[in-house]
């Protein structure tokens, strides 16, 4: 690493904030990482996180074939993205989340079918657009690198309205991911609100794509989220957690990015993967010590009374 | 009244008579009366008059016709595949009631939703989920409103006293607070009961509360549903496979086959003559010295076990 870090914060913060695609780099990373941090954490509860990956690489064609017709690659991002969460949304069994006490899907295949398309979509449209070849590493692993003040306010816009949405849907969001029997007969629209929240994490994985690159979007969507309820098992305190893990990522990996040849998503990545390690050290930790002296409950010896004649 | 040692009385301050063995309310459907005229079909909990019930263009059950009083402890029995659970959907509006005429609290079923608990048969929380009980029993008060609650208002503290009443009342405080898939089936269970109950229910609907649980946690969530019953004057609908741990407690069975449905009195209803006509096959009833229940039919099958539908024509 270069002097710059080893030397004192508020120098190499002066130095950061001197360049403007940095300040740009920091504005539109905090703004993902919030929406990425927020809607993580429902959905690791949800288990949905195969179908944020899906919608994260369907943006790798969007951004593409955006490219490949001139247009703003934002334009292709979040169109594909809400395109891919409504097929993903229709697809048999995708109503129900796997967790809580919704039961099991059959949704992985049809979703994995669908991604293996949508990189295959991205390839050909790489191939059709000749001459591409920097673009697509910008495209897969993402750039701190020209980030404009338009895509910073396109980003404001789409990820504040995915961020007032995820808040309006809050409770029936987690009512129906653990206990979609009950929350249906309390009148939740459980289908709708399923519907509603894979657009709103399209969205979220649309716009973090455009930082951390299609590949690496994983590293905002679910290991800040899959590390803090990791940590709490309270879902005020997780959401809070998971979004100030995602932020620290980003500033802490855009910082990192700026000072070494690597791009922002191999360092946002390792330092996710790094927090999810020690959550999960944590809690193995905090579980066994929760457990020792092991709490001995009496054998059941009794045999069932109730089938003796 | 037939009863036996121990089995409560039914609902005294209303006298309402349970003998008949099948009281399908009037045996017609009756113009709902005006409120506090005698006991018409919407002053009743539960009333259902000759309906049916499809599933995917399957017919379910048909001709059922039922009553349930307030404050009513009922268990819904039957064997497998016969519609127990449909019967409770329908109830709560979940599935379309193709035929007859069905009041629920007084209204059309699915109305009046907010006062009913519901608890879905059900597998358990896996290990991995990392909830707390009390946001679990709290959704129940909740979790269908819109939003996200916000800290510090009038709201949230009235929103928090219930909470704890509640898991007060199902004696769940001392592992309310540890992440519900690191609890034992029986302290899920009354985790879930107290969510049911936050919202203070006129009816609760139970399917399969019990079937989960080992021998020891069965009589005790029997006894917690009792007491909750008598201590919030709620009507209880519970489906069973054994009906021995809430036997001591039952005001009325439903019976349901395939043959159509049976009501009245346990001792009434779980009979080798009714048992008999409602399978199509001799069955026995027998009674242990403590009082216990064992429906045997041609291959002795203990009551939880009963013959599957292939065995009942």
């Amino acid at each position: 690493m270069t002097a710059g870090l080893t030397g004192n914060l508020a120098e190499v913060i002066r130095e950061l904030l001197s360049f403007h695609f940095m300040v740009n780099a920091l504005r539109a990373g905090t703004i993902v990482a919030v929406v990425a941090g927020a809607i993580g954490y429902p959905m690791v509860l949800r288990r949905q996180s195969f179908a944020g990956h899906t919608l994260a690489l369907i943006g790798f064609p969007g951004a593409a074939g955006a490219t490949w017709l001139g247009l703003n690659t934002a334009v292709g991002y979040f169109g594909f993205c809400i395109a891919g969460a409504l097929i993903i949304s229709a697809l048999p069994g995708s109503g129900r989340p796997h967790a809580g006490l919704g039961g099991f899907s059959e949704e992985s295949a049809a979703i994995g079918t669908v991604q293996a398309f949508a990189l295959a979509c991205g390839f050909l449209f790489v191939s059709l657009y000749h001459g591409f070849l920097n673009g697509l590493n910008n495209l897969l692993f993402g750039t701190i690198i020209g980030i404009t003040d338009q895509q910073v306010l396109v980003l404001l816009i789409a990820d504040t309205g995915c961020l007032l949405a995820l808040i309006l849907l809050g409770r029936p969001v987690l009512f129906s991911t653990i206990d979609p029997d009950v929350a249906q007969a309390r009148g939740v629209p459980t289908r709708l609100v399923s519907t509603a929240f894979l657009v709103l994490l399209g969205i979220a994985a649309g716009g973090t794509s455009q930082i951390t690159g299609s590949l690496l979007v994983f590293a905002l969507l679910v290991a800040p989220a899959a590390a803090a309820t990791r940590l709490t098992a309270q879902p005020a305190a997780g959401v809070a957690l998971s979004i100030t893990l995602a932020v620290l990522i980003t500033w802490i990996g855009e910082t990192f990015a700026f000072f070494s040849p690597y791009p922002i998503g191999f360092w946002v990545t390792t330092l996710g993967f790094g927090v999810f390690l020690l959550a999960t050290a944590y809690r193995r930790i905090a579980d066994r010590i929760a457990q020792h002296p092991p709490i001995t409950s009496p054998p059941q010896r009794v045999l069932s009374e109730s089938t003796a004649p | 009244m037939n009863r036996r040692a121990g089995e409560v009385a039914t609902d005294a301050a209303t006298g309402r008579d349970l003998d008949d063995v099948i009281p399908t309310a009037a045996g017609d459907p009756v113009a709902p009366p005006p409120r506090g005229q005698g006991m018409g079909p919407d002053q009743e909990t539960v009333w259902l008059s000759g309906t049916s019930a499809q599933l995917g263009g399957q017919t379910i059950w048909s001709d059922v016709s039922l009553t349930v009083h307030a404050g009513e402890f009922v268990a819904v029995l039957g064997p497998n595949g016969v519609g127990k659970s449909t019967l409770l959907k329908a109830i709560l509006g979940l599935v379309p009631i193709t035929a007859g005429q069905a009041r629920v609290l007084g209204a059309k079923p699915k109305v009046r939703n907010a006062a009913i608990g519901y608890l879905p048969q059900r597998r358990a929380f896996d290990p991995g989920v990392r909830i707390r009980g009390v946001d679990i029993v709290r959704l129940g008060w909740d979790g269908d409103w819109w939003g996200i609650p916000l800290p510090g208002t009038h709201r949230s503290r009235t929103t928090r006293q219930r909470v704890h009443q509640v898991i007060d009342l199902v004696g769940a405080r001392s592992y309310a607070h540890r992440p519900i898939g690191q609890c034992s089936g029986g302290e899920q269970q009354r985790l879930l009961i107290a969510q049911a109950l936050v919202r203070r229910p006129e009816l609760l609907l139970l399917d399969e509360p019990l079937d989960s649980l080992d021998v020891t946690s069965q009589t005790s969530i029997s006894a917690l549903i009792q007491s909750v019953r008598r201590s919030q004057g709620v009507a209880v609908m519970l489906v069973a496979h054994d009906v021995n741990p809430i036997l001591p407690y039952l005001d009325q069975v439903i019976y349901l086959s395939r043959r159509g449905v049976v009501m009245g009195p346990p001792e009434h209803v779980i009979t080798a003559d009714t048992l008999s006509t409602l399978y199509g096959t001799p069955i026995e009833v027998l009674r242990d010295h403590a009082g216990r229940l064992v429906v045997v039919g041609q291959h002795d099958h203990p009551v939880q076990q009963l013959p599957p539908p292939r065995h009942a024509p």
